[in-house]
């Protein structure tokens, strides 16, 4: 980029220094604004000439042709050719030889451009004009910094608890209790992630689960997690390894899926996907699916392989303040293959839909 | 009280009164007057605040105070127990002494180190003030002597460097009387600082932005504003621009991380209802110190009837141009002349670039007096011009067609190359494509509001580059973040996982910074000027803080003056922390 830009700059500039000083001093404030409007049209990307130096007439000679006539009508006109010759000459004595100390800003700066100015163009001095002073040993010793480096917060431990829902319904022979909820502990990378899903129903613990996991940041958006969950219930109590990945997906969907292996042999997988709608900045209406999988039957548990349990939820929450939303909510949860036949078997409902009023808290 | 005399001046008096003060203006609610201004024998040209100290020795204690300015009380970190600190006032070409002690309580929650860094001044790297770079920080009951010659004049300023003190209240205004005379003629002279306030622990407020960095974003795009949109732009443009925003998984309303939701805006120290007020006679010319002292806001400021002439930027002279409006990125520091006639009051509004809040105070003939306050501006929405996502159409109309975008190539295959510590990296969530300088854009909200807002390219130092050479080589930096984690880096990377970036003393040098982020960030090189270039890449601006807006690629110079160990960094304070810091060793 640099390269191709000073090579342009110095075609640039030698057409600018060419013409320039071949011009008569009155056309100087046309020849400005014309040519301020060359460099405005030369394109970003104009083929790069090969580095080596060109002869100034050559550039001379190319270049005003192509350029004028298509930006310069007015100095078409104007460049009388004969003096050309001298002012060339001059421009090849000034001009600095090595390419990469060719001086990128004078070129450009042509706008401003006018006769007096021009010899300046191979005045861009090697040395500074303000001395850099000469340092002393009091200079280095002031210089010396400390050991140990300035502490930052850039990789600091940060924890985060979301309880997304927690809530109540009428169950029919008793009040229904559903808790969902997330917790990390680390760094932007890397994290101990908690989560917990549970439900109670008549004041009996139906199904409760806590995963420990280790997640890891693999790309701007998501993270792999590895870990173990144990099930409390159904049943006697079951452990599983659990390797799966959470993030956001495109269009903001929060999503999280999880494959388990317990110790039995029995395999399971848990799809979530989660959305969004602010219908105002506090009114939210989120719509959450949950699937569940599994790899083997489990008769004991109400448990048949393949699709298992569908849970679709639309909950509409308030936020209070960000941090505290009551909400209320209408949930559909429906058995699907062997696990809706365990259930028919045992006179239980395929399906149910219930409304559900809750809180969602974060700290 | 204010003097203009090279004295020392000490600020014992106001320490205890201060306090009352404020707590009693948050209490009584009302307006105050601040009739505590002093009013007569100041002579003209004096600096119009109270609570000045001048002349070389400087005694400053650093300690605890209540402040009361919403209602709660809290304890600010101050400076001999005013907030802002101490004017203090030098004079170019005389040696100082400030010798500055930590008084802070043991257990105090801004830490027990203490520092002050001396913001855009030129000085040996152990002046500095940076804990951990400059020198070992101070330590409770320690004093240090900061001891250094005057090398420039103007209007800088000065905070701590110790983590998160410059939001609690560390920092206060710098003068420094020039050698030579200023090439502008002015009767009064006020700083006008403006910064943010918080009740909040700013520890804990850091952990909500890790936590939830959108927090105070109550303007994202709702339901409402969908239909509102499709029905002026229509429905498959709502959509494709929804699912534009969609896919990058931001929101076009996330104009800063905190805003007015947590902040209460403060001009010198005093809320909107504490009414600042600088006094004037009808036909004066009155010289304004604007110096944006914030943690994380940006102002938009503007005095409405009054045209503002700016003669200075950064402490350094420009040619004077004439503006009704001007953005103040945070650290940034813009001299004005205003010629106040025809009213008995015109008030100094600052509006945050978010559009959620504002701090004003009032030029006056007399105290008391108030004009009205314009209300605050609609929230602008960013568009992926803005962010240099196709669309050079910076120069800024309003709406952009969404429908003409190109297609998002977040691989970073179009016109600028990005590092490839960027690619794959968690820490990046974007990558600009055609990033421009951008210099002739005031930036957003600021375009077609039929105000004339200042801009870069607008001010051009009054001096020719004072090193004169072309810079002999380029570092390009790219600005990084992910908004979601709220992490922020360079080149995609922390500071604290970074190697230091090396100059050799004495050279001149092109720093490049494109912006892979939406937000717009301060970036403050300590120790050494930074001399923004034009788009030829010709000197242009002689500043000590560039923002560098979203969708932008800027450059400038730096001379590497300056040996030792220094910092640079975005002025955001919380990026600052959250890893959007280099350190830059300046090496024989």
């Amino acid at each position: 980029m640099s390269a191709m830009t000073s090579t342009t700059a110095l075609r640039l500039g030698l057409l600018c220094t060419a013409i320039a000083l071949a011009l008569p001093s009155q056309h100087a404030s046309a020849q400005a604004m014309d040519q301020s409007k060359l460099q405005m049209s030369m394109p970003m990307d104009m083929p790069m000439a090969p580095a080596k130096h060109k002869p100034a007439t050559k550039a001379k000679a190319k270049k005003p042709a192509s350029a004028t006539s298509s930006n310069h009508p007015t100095l078409r006109h104007r460049v009388p050719k004969p003096t050309l010759e001298p002012v060339t000459g001059r421009t090849t004595m000034d001009m600095p030889m090595d390419h990469s100390t060719m001086p990128m800003d004078m070129p450009m700066d042509h706008a401003a451009m006018d006769h007096s100015s021009m010899p300046s163009m191979s005045m861009v001095p090697k040395e500074p004009i303000t001395p850099i002073p000469v340092l002393t040993d009091a200079d280095r010793a002031a210089a010396i910094a400390p050991a140990g480096g300035h502490a930052a917060h850039d990789n600091s431990i940060q924890n985060y608890t979301v309880i997304d829902r927690l809530e109540t319904w009428n169950a029919g022979h008793g009040a229904g209790m559903r808790w969902e909820g997330q917790s990390w502990i680390g760094t932007d990378l890397n994290r101990a992630w908690l989560r917990s899903e549970g439900e109670r129903i008549g004041g009996h613990t139906e199904r409760a689960d806590l995963e420990i996991l280790y997640g890891h940041s693999v790309s701007t958006w998501w993270d792999v997690v590895a870990g173990v969950r144990h099930d409390f219930k159904p049943g006697h109590p079951q452990d599983f390894a659990a390797i799966g990945v959470m993030g956001l997906a495109p269009y903001k969907f929060e999503a999280k899926a999880t494959a388990y292996i317990g110790k039995s042999g029995q395999t399971a997988a848990r799809l979530e996907g989660e959305y969004e709608t602010l219908l105002t900045n506090r009114l939210i209406l989120q719509p959450l699916v949950e699937v569940n999988l599994y790899g083997k039957d489990d008769q004991r548990r109400g448990i048949g392989s393949g699709l298992s349990t569908v849970e679709a939820g639309l909950r509409l929450r308030y936020e209070v303040n960000r941090q505290f939303a009551p909400y209320i909510g209408v949930v559909h949860e429906r058995a699907f293959g062997k696990t809706a036949n365990l259930r028919r078997t045992g006179h239980e409902d395929i399906d149910d839909t219930r409304l559900v009023a809750g809180v969602r808290i974060w700290f | 009280m204010s003097s203009d005399s090279f004295g020392r001046n000490a600020s014992g008096p106001f320490s205890p009164s201060r306090r009352r003060f404020v707590q009693g203006l948050a209490i009584g609610g009302a307006v105050a007057g601040l009739g505590l201004w002093p009013r007569q024998g100041w002579a003209l040209q004096s600096i119009g605040n109270r609570n000045v100290l001048s002349g070389t020795e400087f005694d400053l204690v650093i300690g605890e105070t209540s402040m009361n300015f919403t209602g709660r009380t809290r304890n600010a970190i101050t400076v001999n127990g005013s907030l802002p600190a101490p004017l203090l006032r030098w004079r170019e070409g005389t040696t100082v002494n400030l010798r500055v002690t930590n008084a802070l309580p043991p257990g105090s929650m801004h830490g027990h180190e203490t520092s002050i860094h001396w913001h855009g001044i030129l000085l040996p790297a152990n002046m500095d003030g940076v804990p951990g770079l400059s020198f070992n920080g101070i330590h409770p009951g320690e004093t240090y002597h900061y001891r250094f010659t005057v090398k420039q004049g103007g209007t800088y300023w000065y905070h701590s460097h110790s983590a998160f003190q410059e939001q609690m209240g560390l920092y206060g205004p710098l003068v420094i009387d020039p050698i030579e005379p200023e090439p502008f003629a002015f009767d009064r002279d006020y700083v006008v600082m403006l910064s943010d306030w918080t009740d909040l622990d700013p520890t804990a407020l850091f952990s909500r932005l890790k936590k939830m960095s959108g927090y105070d974003n109550y303007g994202k795009r709702t339901v409402g504003d969908f239909i509102r949109d499709a029905k002026r732009d229509g429905l498959d443009a709502t959509i494709a621009d929804r699912k534009m925003w969609g896919r990058m998984r931001m929101s076009p309303t996330d104009l800063s991380d905190v805003n007015a939701n947590t902040y209460t805006y403060l001009m010198n120290g005093t809320t909107a209802l504490g009414n600042w007020t600088g006094l004037f006679r009808s036909g004066e010319k009155v010289r304004l110190r604007f110096i944006n002292g914030s943690a994380m806001t940006y102002f938009d400021v503007r005095i409405p009837g009054l045209k503002m002439t700016v003669v200075a930027a950064d402490g350094q002279y420009v040619h004077p141009v004439t503006v009704d409006e001007f953005r103040i990125a945070i650290a940034e520091v813009f001299d004005v002349i205003v010629e106040p006639s025809g009213q008995d009051a015109f008030t100094i509004f600052a509006q945050d670039m978010g559009r959620t809040g504002y701090v004003s105070g009032t030029l006056a003939v007399r105290e008391g007096l108030r004009a009205p306050i314009p209300s605050v501006d609609p929230r602008p929405i960013l568009t992926m011009a803005d962010m240099g996502m196709g669309g050079m159409d910076h120069g800024g109309h309003g709406e952009h067609d969404m429908a003409s975008m190109p297609g998002m190539d977040m691989s970073g295959g179009g016109m600028v190359k990005h590092p490839a510590s960027e690619t794959h990296n968690p820490l990046v969530d974007m990558q600009t494509m055609a990033p421009v300088a951008k210099l002739d854009d005031p930036g957003i909200g600021l375009r077609g509001n039929g105000r004339k807002a200042l801009n870069y390219a607008m001010l051009k130092s009054v001096f020719d580059d004072p090193d004169g050479r072309d810079p002999g080589r380029e570092i390009e930096l790219h600005l990084t973040g992910n908004m979601e984690k709220f992490a922020w880096g360079f080149n995609g990377i922390k500071f604290s996982q970074a190697e230091p970036v090396r100059m050799n003393y004495g050279e001149r040098l092109r720093v490049v910074l494109v912006n892979d982020t939406m937000m717009t960030h301060p970036i403050h090189l300590h120790g050494m000027w930074s001399d923004l270039e034009d788009e030829q890449g010709s000197f242009h601006l002689r500043k000590h803080t560039i923002d560098i807006p979203p969708g932008s690629r800027r450059t400038y110079r730096v001379r590497a003056d300056a040996l030792g160990t220094w910092a640079y960094h975005c002025h955001m304070l919380y990026h600052m922390e959250a890893g959007m810091m280099r350190q830059v060793e300046v090496k024989e």
